[in-house]
């Protein structure tokens, strides 16, 4: 009824190629920017940001990144946490190299150097396919973990093995990254960086490179012959894929961690993200913020719903209840749609746009 | 067997001296023991409509296979205007401008009609990562025009209706017409269409027919067609080769392939 594209109309290709074509659209993206940018860190205490909302973003970010390798260009990867972790140590190497050069640039230069090893373990990919290609990313994976325990240079011969974040101030002063950060500076950096790079995601996948992508996921044979190298296709695929897993491990160790080790970087964490990948929706960048919203957010406020409502049931009890319901949920939602949450979004939408007339 | 060695331009009524666009000589491809083509030559006239037929199992596709380099014949050579070659990457035909539809739809299935005909124009898209990245300025203006030239397509081939739809979700019929724009996206000097009417009624064959002389007629492409449709081919080729176990057994105007005894044959069998 309220959401509809009547009277809209477009005049050029450039208004008709938009992302939010439609006004309702722009109005409710707007919303959610006025909410993170403003209500959540004048409302939000330190508990909510530090633990429900950076943990959020930096797995969003990371999400997008395998769901650029996955959902659009059909290379299964199991590696995402050791490219994290490429980009977390790398960073930690820099700023520690560079003390003076502001943590952020840090944080994204980081990510070339993951887009480097990306890159180099994308180069299977060449020749085989599928679960195989996963399997050749397992490699990478134990390989990278070995490294980060086995080369003490990387994190610069700790006695503890771990990486602690320094302090590193920004401009004018403010305490960046460190145990002094403000958990709303930590907040409103991540947020931004996140946002950003969801926005260049979204360039890339629409133009050129991110259609030759999704040509080689639905079709290599004929991709190819439309004249597309799979070697560029897929190499640059792997090595933006591993560049946005790369800021992530990095902002997850320097903005929200504080310190990490190899733990931290683990496949179970390859695994997480491809669940947020695949319940959110393969080939959808909305459905990562959905995927990572579902597998972050939901425990959390399932955990907090007893003592909310009064209820005394002891921790161990809440967190085999949490379990189950995640479980079931899943399981639930991969039925009803298995393209996932972006789908049923997507879908919602379109039933929205004929409400309550459907067949007007 | 006279049809075979008839000089080629005998009987082509568009040009004095038509300009041969593709040749090929000699070609024999087998994959182990499987001979698929055994030394066939033929060649392809500049603006023509040039249709090879036979019984399933002929080569046809695997011909259609080595034009476009998925295939490496291990004899013969193609000459492709001017430049011979043995064996060459699809990357390279699609550079040299030849394009192809599939006998299987190939579409891009999880990608929009709009989208999937905006691929065709992937190799007339050079703006850099950058530029992309920002999807601004040189990026945004190259996909508008690309976009331009895209629509002109659409609007010629009639598939205004379902630029936006995921072409999974379109009828047999529309799915070969979307993948018809998408080769012709390519703005192709060579087009090969691989059984472009397989599996269609009456009225879609018709359509189809008719995008396929429009093509030849309005963008001057030079068409290689496989149909099995005897009356189509008939109606729109210029010239037939006809192969039969991977043999060249006859080559001409539609007239002399339909009356010639090799081919009978081939088609009907011979009495033992």
């Amino acid at each position: 009824m309220f959401y509809r594209e009547v009277g809209q109309f477009k005049t050029n290709y450039t208004a008709d190629s938009q992302v939010f074509p439609i006004l309702q659209d722009k109005l409710g993206i707007i919303a959610m920017l006025v909410i993170a940018y403003l209500i959540i860190p004048l409302a939000g205490n330190d508990f909510f940001i530090t633990t429900v909302m950076i943990p959020f973003l930096v797995f969003t970010l990371a999400t997008i990144g395998l769901n650029i390798l996955v959902g659009y260009t059909g290379q299964l990867s199991l590696g995402t946490g050791a490219f994290m972790g490429v980009g977390a140590y790398s960073c930690y190497k820099l700023t520690t190299i560079f003390p003076d050069v502001n943590i952020i640039i840090m944080v994204l230069l980081s990510g070339f150097f993951a887009a480097a090893i990306g890159i180099l373990f994308g180069l299977p990919s060449l020749r085989i396919k599928g679960f195989y290609l996963a399997v050749t990313t397992l490699a990478a994976q134990f390989f990278l973990e070995w490294a980060f325990i086995r080369i003490p240079w990387l994190y610069n011969y700790n006695a503890s093995g771990a990486i602690e974040v320094p302090q590193r101030d920004g401009f004018g002063g403010v305490v960046l990254a460190g145990a002094a950060a403000e958990p709303v500076t930590r907040y409103l950096v991540v947020l931004s960086i996140v946002l950003a790079m969801t926005w260049v995601a979204s360039n890339i996948i629409r133009g050129r490179i991110g259609r030759s992508w999704m040509m080689i996921r639905d079709m290599d044979i004929a991709a190819e012959l439309m004249g597309v190298r799979p070697l560029y296709a897929k190499l640059s695929a792997f090595a933006v894929s591993s560049f946005y897993c790369g800021v992530a491990g990095a902002m997850g160790v320097f903005f929200w961690l504080g310190a990490a080790e190899v733990e931290s970087f683990d496949i179970n964490h390859s695994f997480l993200f491809l669940f947020m990948a695949i319940i959110g929706g393969l080939g959808s960048l909305i459905g990562c913020y959905m995927g990572a919203a579902f597998i972050w957010i939901l425990p959390i406020i399932i955990r907090a719903l007893p003592g909310a409502l009064g209820l005394d049931i002891n921790a161990a009890t809440v967190e085999h209840i949490n379990f189950m319901m995640i479980g079931g949920m899943i399981i639930f939602f991969l039925i009803v749609e298995p393209h996932g949450l972006a789908r049923l979004w997507q879908i919602a939408k379109e039933k929205l746009r004929t409400w309550p007339f459907p067949y007007s | 067997m006279n049809m075979a060695v008839k000089p080629a331009d005998a009987n082509d009524g568009r040009a004095n001296a038509p300009e041969v666009m593709l040749d090929i000589s000699n070609i024999s491809l087998s994959f182990g023991g499987v001979h698929a083509i055994k030394d066939v030559s033929f060649n392809i006239h500049k603006g023509e409509i040039r249709a090879i037929i036979g019984p399933n199992g002929a080569g046809k596709t695997s011909m259609l296979n080595v034009i476009n380099g998925f295939y490496h014949p291990q004899v013969g050579e193609i000459t492709f205007k001017g430049n011979t070659r043995t064996q060459m990457r699809p990357y390279v035909a699609a550079t040299q401008g030849i394009a192809r539809t599939f006998q299987n739809v190939a579409l891009f299935h999880g990608m929009s009609t709009l989208d999937n005909i905006m691929s065709g124009r992937t190799l007339k898209m050079h703006k850099n990562f950058f530029w992309q990245m920002l999807r601004y300025g040189p990026a945004m203006q190259e996909e508008v025009e690309h976009r331009e030239r895209v629509e002109e397509i659409i609007d010629f081939l009639e598939i205004q209706h379902i630029r936006r739809t995921p072409v999974g979700r379109l009828p047999y019929g529309l799915q070969k017409r979307v993948e018809l724009a998408r080769a012709l996206a390519m703005e192709p000097e060579l087009l090969l269409l691989d059984e472009p009417m397989a599996g269609m009624n009456l009225e879609e064959k018709e359509d189809m027919s008719r995008f396929i002389l429009d093509v030849n007629d309005q963008f001057g492409t030079t068409i290689a067609l496989i149909e099995h449709d005897m009356g189509v081919v008939m109606d729109l080729s210029t010239r037939v080769v006809v192969l039969d176990h991977g043999e060249k057994i006859a080559d001409g105007t539609p007239a002399e392939v339909s009356s010639d005894q090799n081919v009978i044959d081939a088609y009907l069998g011979v009495a033992h």
